[in-house]
């Protein structure tokens, strides 16, 4: 039934109801359809004529006697990418909860200065940022430098071109997404609550495991999402400070619609990996529906 | 081929600057080019010579132009294909006839670059650039001084150089150098080639530095790395601020590309596009392009208009016995891009 109040919210909201359509869903509509197509031979899709081909390859491929054989390749490329985005995530969260407890106990003409220096980093383009680590890391660069003038061992470190490399670009990367969702719910805490804990005989870890982490569990989620989602699509940060020496699922995506013109391969794949980031916003809508500290 | 760095002194922010400039009457041209690949001075000659105004865009990749095409977008009146995609935009249609081998300019066009296998009568498309894909070493940082000239010194480098090369990260590039250096045609279908090209490449891989096809020019003036897999241009670059780096044309062979000026058929500006096409051809103009990219042209006499340091450098000006090692670039069945991404793949899954 629409009632007055209720076609006015929907007013409102058609615009933006509009945008996701046009910019999201239809484009994700093309993206499904293109990947059950054939590919054409000169690039491109063969419009009507349909295979579901392109996932039977995501795992098989055919050998000589045209049977399907297991192939790990893209699961392994895969995996790589989970593996990396959670460890930045984990990385971050280590680091991104006790800088944004730091900044929520700062007295409150700090916090905006606070804040504001956690988001310096973005005013220089991502790849500018990855550049800056490229001379920072690479061998008789800044850091083995600084390392050589305070005696801290000689020769070089050969950090960049590696995983910890990769690991380092990605964690600087996106700590500003881990730090400010939790800043942002550890703000809005009740510290009469931390209060009446150590009231109770609480010590300060028990206060902190018991209080303060549940409550600031939605900030967690949020920023663990913020980190995990991009760090899974992430290329340019592995590409850079990697070396390029493995692939990450973005550069496998972008390849198939570059060199190797297949584009129901590359829509199936972006589509595997929306499918594998829907079923871990699943899993995090079902656990947390309604933000634990709003139930009272 | 993917991404390659057409190379050249000026940001993109100043040639859109240039090229919204100075309006004139006599119609527009839209150009739609490979980033930093023509001289903004180039431009502006150009318009104050014909009066037509240009407005450029730009593309990383042969891919993305043609994806552009076939989707029916941009409205643009020249392109500038690479050799290997021609016949494929002509197949599907996307190309006019312009009849380029019969433009008053056209005599000017130096042999072989006159008859091309990808449009043999020149009735698509002219010459721009052409250069190849080699390496190139320091050779005052390698054993004696000098290397063999065979990519067995890029693919299996003496132990001075492990952890101390660098490939292009480029599917095409370094899968075409591989088979090469084996002697198999670049676009086999045979899984077993692929199966060799894949062993060399992985034999090689914990010996490289790294896979990038940024910045080569940088890391070898830095000294990051002391051979690189290289195109000429970026190598003449590298040269100009350390004359020890030498380019290599193997004896294998290597991979020969040429880009060219080919005019879409839904052109609104056609004949625009044609007199662009002619003016380019004439070697004083083709000369200041040459200056900007560090590439070498297919046009007779533009030597003298050239910059001597680029003229005499054997990394442009190819010398006249490596001629016979040049290998020109193809367009792989399906097949043979599919082995192809697959190898890739799997080097670096």
């Amino acid at each position: 039934m629409a009632s007055p109040a209720r076609s006015g919210r929907m007013l409102l909201t058609a615009p933006a109801l509009a945008i996701i359509v046009a910019f999201m869903l239809l484009p994700l509509l093309l993206m499904a359809y293109i990947s059950i197509l054939e590919k054409g031979p000169a690039g491109g899709v063969r419009w009507g004529a349909h295979t579901v081909e392109a996932y039977v390859a995501f795992l098989f491929e055919r050998d000589l006697a045209d049977e399907l054989v297991l192939n790990t390749d893209y699961l392994r490329i895969f995996l790589r990418s989970f593996w990396l985005a959670g460890l930045t995530t984990l990385i971050t969260l280590a680091i991104g909860f006790p800088t944004a407890l730091g900044m929520a106990l700062a007295p409150p003409r700090w916090r905006t200065f606070l804040i504001f220096l956690v988001t310096v980093p973005f005013w220089a383009n991502l790849l500018v940022r990855n550049y800056a680590w490229i001379i920072l890391l690479r061998n008789n660069g800044l850091v083995d430098q600084a390392r050589h003038a305070v005696g801290l061992g000689s020769g070089p470190l050969d950090l960049l071109y590696t995983p910890v490399a990769v690991l380092i670009g990605l964690v600087y990367s996106y700590l500003p997404f881990m730090v400010l969702p939790i800043f942002a719910s550890l703000e809005k805490l009740d510290w009469r609550l931390v209060e009446a804990a150590f009231d109770l005989g609480a010590r300060r870890w028990q206060a902190l495991r018991r209080i303060v982490v549940p409550l600031a569990m939605p900030g967690i989620v949020a920023g663990c999402i913020l980190v995990f989602i991009p760090g899974l699509g992430a290329f340019i940060t592995p590409e850079l400070l990697g070396g390029g020496k493995a692939l990450m699922i973005g550069n496998l995506i972008q390849s198939q619609f570059g060199a190797a013109r297949n584009w129901p391969f590359g829509a199936a794949l972006s589509f595997a990996l929306l499918a594998l980031v829907l079923l871990a916003m699943l899993a995090y809508l079902l656990r947390y529906r309604a933000p634990p500290g709003a139930e009272r | 081929m993917t991404v390659r760095i057409r190379a050249g002194a000026v940001g993109m922010a100043m040639l859109a600057m240039l090229a919204a400039g100075g309006a004139q009457a006599a119609g527009e041209l839209y150009l739609y080019n490979w980033t930093n690949y023509f001289p903004p001075d180039l431009l502006k000659k150009f318009e104050a010579d014909t009066g037509i105004k240009v407005i450029l865009d730009t593309y990383d990749s042969n891919e993305t132009m043609l994806a552009k095409l076939q989707a029916g977008g941009g409205g643009y009146d020249v392109v500038v294909p690479s050799d290997y995609i021609v016949p494929v935009m002509i197949e599907e249609g996307l190309l006019l006839e312009i009849d380029a081998g019969a433009m008053e300019n056209f005599k000017n066009v130096a042999s072989p670059f006159d008859k091309q296998w990808f449009d043999p009568e020149r009735k698509y498309t002219a010459p721009y650039m052409w250069g190849t894909t080699g390496f190139s070493y320091d050779s005052a940082r390698v054993p004696g001084g000098a290397l063999e000239e065979s990519w067995a010194s890029f693919f299996a480098p003496p132990p001075e150089l492990h952890g101390q090369v660098a490939a292009l990260n480029d599917e095409v590039e370094l899968y075409n150098a591989a088979a090469l250096y084996l002697g198999v045609d670049k676009c086999t279908e045979s899984a077993e080639e692929a199966q060799k090209i894949l062993d060399v490449l992985e034999k090689q891989k914990p010996l490289l530095a790294m896979y990038q096809s940024d910045g080569t020019i940088e890391r070898m003036i830095a000294g990051e790395v002391i051979m690189h897999h290289q195109w000429n241009g970026a190598a003449h670059r590298t040269r100009e601020q350390k004359p020890s780096v030498v380019f290599v044309y193997p004896k294998e062979g290597l991979n020969f590309w040429q880009d060219n000026f080919a005019v879409p058929k839904d052109a609104r500006n056609a004949e625009n596009a044609k007199v662009f096409i002619n003016w380019m051809m004439a070697p004083e103009n083709i000369a200041v392009a040459s200056n900007f990219t560090g590439y070498m042209n297919a046009i007779k006499g533009s030597e003298q208009f050239m910059d001597a340091a680029l003229r005499d450098d054997p990394a442009v000006v190819m010398p006249a016995e490596y001629a016979d090692r040049l290998s020109p670039a193809k367009d792989c069945s399906e097949k043979a891009r599919e082995l192809r991404n697959k190898v890739w793949t799997r080097l670096k899954k």
